[in-house]
């Protein structure tokens, strides 16, 4: 046990001048809960190693509840799938050197997301950081990084400034990842604990409430345009915009498209909701953005996978780009009127001001606007998503159908990465934010099964699927046993067509269809997997069993593994070949076109 | 083109890190980086010159603005600023040059700190393209070593510094 340790950070009040009482004596391993508790953590994932036994001792008598994953990386997947769900910050901790190099994809994960995540990780003996000790590696300079920022503690008396101070930089601005890298001794380390009640990072700005003049503008050209369109993206959803977006979409008579990060900002029964554009999005979505006059971009990063190629994106279109990240505005389009700011704050104003000018400027345009809708309308019924049906095979648009009539655009969707993600994407319904959950910038496969049990831990009230290919859930078999031992009636369902379908899809376009280290041919019994794991799990390959498997799936109380044998060679379309311009987009198989 | 940064940061482990990370992560190669603590023991003042595609100047300037550690970043490649560099040279020169060389430093206001029979070790400072000619100037009389501290800049105009105020800690700021 070490000698107790003065806490240095408990200075005089500087109002007041009075030194502060001296709290109580805790270790370091019981500060950080009671940080965590202060910031309102009731569950956390992770998996323990030899520097965080301390922490796990002290959470032997604390309320918080730790789940043991089977794999660092899922512990933060997991929480991304708790922080996407709920919209608070989600945890996840790992011990040092192997555990904690095994978050880095979670973390990035979660920075191309903007993904609120505090990560802990423990460390060496301080004494022993740099001498190459057992399981000893530079967490904080791997990670720099994969985080939006990342704290080293060095004394006792820091730990919970800097927890707090994770907390708030994980869920301010941009939200992120923030991990906190601790040594055992600063674990071990007893001393007097004093809340935190206010921190101060003078560097780290965020501008929420957007430019007054820019905002009025921006309400201008909402009224002078005759094809408005708004592109909703990921940023309404991490603001909880929804409301918001839904009442401007209202007032302003604009067709919206819902980016994959943004699927439910706008919920997908809304009549002015079009679809997903971009590379798989739909012919009417891509076509209006191609033709629109003016383009409201709210919260998005005009990725390139929506954007296609750049100088024909919008080409006709003045942008009104609506962002908190200053970074993002005028990084791959440079808009008419940028606009920094939270984008429900701004939003708000917005509402505000394009409602005061609507008795004087809403007829303007109003023939131009009709055909503008006539038009949006006539592209959606021109070329609707192919909803093919086999007689003997069950084709994946069909499965997609049948679990969006099952949730009604009301079900938490977890899905992995691949051609079923942009099916799911494309076909399901998601009437509220926050149900679908997917690993959008990264794309790291082995994301679904892991998110569905966060977002479980985290809705119980929720019905939860994971939509998996028979790729990435080969990636995240380990996590079943933590779905089993902790009951979560998570429906895994696999889309299994016995291919790594969406790269396999690119060989064949673009490839000259030479398949290579494609095809996945041994997959486990899917009834036999999940026995063994002490659940439900059932392989069907007949069209006419998919409605009952589904029902019986979703009637389980438990945890239910149902593999859905696919028709192996179907692709994703619309697409739109990389770099290409998005209106130029493929609606079925062609000639196979070899790439320099 | 040539980009000189002025950046205001903590005086933290990592900070500088952060900084040129950034960079190194877009591919761009750093010319050179001064970095020294100012009045206020907490800060450093950095100067770097990289070499930057124009179009993401300002890409940059922003993704450096967004660091925590980082309390401002100031582009001053085309605003009104000194850019003043220190030079080390060691020039081998033969007897009967000597002469020269030592009015060729008074010239370029030059100091000799040390003299030995092979030649002088002379101290410069002033604008690097003055001293790319300095440089240039005692290579022509031998050969010479060289060590450069790169610029150190700053800017002449009166920016004002935005820091963000203290925040009350552990507010639920996670549910929104």
């Amino acid at each position: 046990m070490q000698a107790p340790e003065l806490q240095t950070n408990s200075a005089k009040n500087i109002e007041t001048g009075k030194l502060p009482e001296l709290g109580k004596l805790m270790s370091g391993a019981e500060m950080l809960l009671e940080c965590l508790a202060r910031e309102g953590v009731d569950c956390f994932f992770g998996y323990p190693g030899g520097v965080t036994i301390p922490f796990y001792d002290a959470m032997v008598d604390h309320h918080i509840r730790h789940i043991l994953v089977r794999h660092e990386e899922n512990a933060c997947f997991a929480a991304e799938g708790y922080s996407k769900s709920t919209g608070k910050v989600g945890v996840c901790c790992a011990t040092s050197g192997p555990g904690a190099t095994n978050l880095v994809t979670g973390l990035v994960d979660a920075m191309m997301d903007s993904i609120p995540i505090v990560a802990i990780t423990g460390q060496v003996h301080s004494k022993l950081i740099g001498s190459d000790a057992f399981q000893e590696a530079d967490t904080f300079g791997i990670t720099r990084p994969a985080t939006k920022h990342n704290f080293m503690v060095k004394t006792l008396a820091e730990l919970p400034r800097i927890v707090h101070e994770a907390f708030y930089l994980a869920a301010s601005g941009r939200p992120g990842p923030v991990l906190v890298d601790i040594p055992k001794d600063v674990f071990q380390a007893r001393g007097h604990y004093t809340p935190v009640d206010t921190i101060h990072l003078p560097g780290y700005k965020v501008f929420t409430e957007g430019h007054a003049g820019q905002i009025r503008r921006a309400a201008q050209l909402v009224w002078e345009a005759q094809k408005p369109l708004i592109y909703a993206g990921g940023g309404i959803i991490a603001a909880n915009a929804s409301a918001e977006l839904t009442e401007f979409a209202e007032i302003s008579d604009s067709p919206a498209v819902c980016t994959l990060m943004g699927l439910g900002g706008l919920s997908s029964s809304h009549p002015n909701y079009i679809s997903m554009p971009g590379m798989h999005g739909s012919y009417a979505a891509n076509m209006s953005l191609t033709e629109c006059d003016l383009l409201i971009a709210l919260g998005v990063r005009f990725d390139d996978r929506v954007t296609g190629q750049l100088q024909s994106f919008a080409r006709h279109a003045r942008v009104i780009h609506v962002d908190i990240d200053p970074a993002e505005i005028g990084k791959n389009r440079i808009p008419d009127i940028p606009i920094v700011g939270d984008v429900k704050r701004v939003l708000q104003k917005l509402n505000k001001l394009v409602a005061e000018l609507k008795p004087e400027f809403g007829d303007v345009h109003r023939e131009a606007r009709v055909q503008w809708w006539s038009k949006v309308r006539a592209w959606k019924e021109e070329r609707p998503y192919d909803r093919p049906r086999a007689e003997n095979e069950i084709k994946p648009q069909h499965l997609m159908d049948e679990i969006d009539r099952l949730s009604g655009g009301q079900a938490i969707v977890c899905s992995d990465v691949g051609q079923h993600q942009m099916w799911a994407a494309q076909l399901i319904r998601f009437n509220e934010p926050r149900l679908w959950i997917n690993s959008g910038g990264l794309g790291s496969m082995g994301f679904g099964v892991p998110s569905a049990m966060g977002a479980q831990m985290a809705r119980p009230d929720k019905l939860v699927f994971a939509i998996c290919g028979d790729g990435g859930f080969q990636m995240s078999i380990p996590e079943l046993a933590t779905i089993a031992s902790h009951g979560l009636p998570v429906k895994i369902i696999v889309m299994n067509n016995g291919f790594l379908g969406m790269v396999r899809q690119w060989q064949t376009l673009f490839y000259n269809n030479r398949l290579s280290a494609v095809q996945l041919d041994c997959f486990p019994d899917a009834e036999k997997l999940a026995s063994a794991y002490g659940f439900r799990g059932r392989t069907i390959d007949k069209p006419w069993q998919l409605t009952q498997a589904l029902q019986e799936a979703i009637d389980e109380p438990g945890p239910y593994l149902l593999n859905v044998k696919v028709t192996p060679f179907e692709n994703v379309y619309p697409m739109v070949p990389a770099g290409g311009a998005i209106q130029d987009m493929v609606f079925g198989p062609v000639e196979p076109v070899a790439v320099a | 083109m040539l980009q000189t940064i002025s950046i205001l940061l903590e005086n933290k482990p990592g900070a500088l890190l952060r900084v040129t990370g950034l960079l190194s992560a877009r591919g761009y190669n750093i010319e050179s980086l001064t970095v020294a603590r100012i009045i206020d023991p907490e800060l450093s003042r950095m100067t770097i010159t990289v070499d930057v595609e124009d179009r993401l100047r300002g890409q940059v300037i922003k993704q450096m603005n967004k660091l925590v550690n980082v309390l401002q970043a100031t582009d001053l490649t085309d605003a009104p600023a000194v850019i003043r560099e220190m030079v080390l040279l060691r020039v081998r020169c033969l007897q009967e040059n000597r002469t020269a060389v030592l009015k060729e430093a008074e010239i370029f206001q030059a100091r000799v700190v040390d003299s030995s029979t092979e030649g002088f070790a002379i101290e410069a400072t002033g604008d690097p393209a003055k001293l790319d000619e300095f440089i240039a100037v005692m290579g022509s009389y031998g050969e010479i070593e060289v060590t450069r501290s790169g610029g150190v800049a700053m800017s002449l105009e009166g920016k004002k510094l935005r820091l963000q105020p203290p925040v009350q800690a552990a507010v639920p700021q996670t549910v929104f």
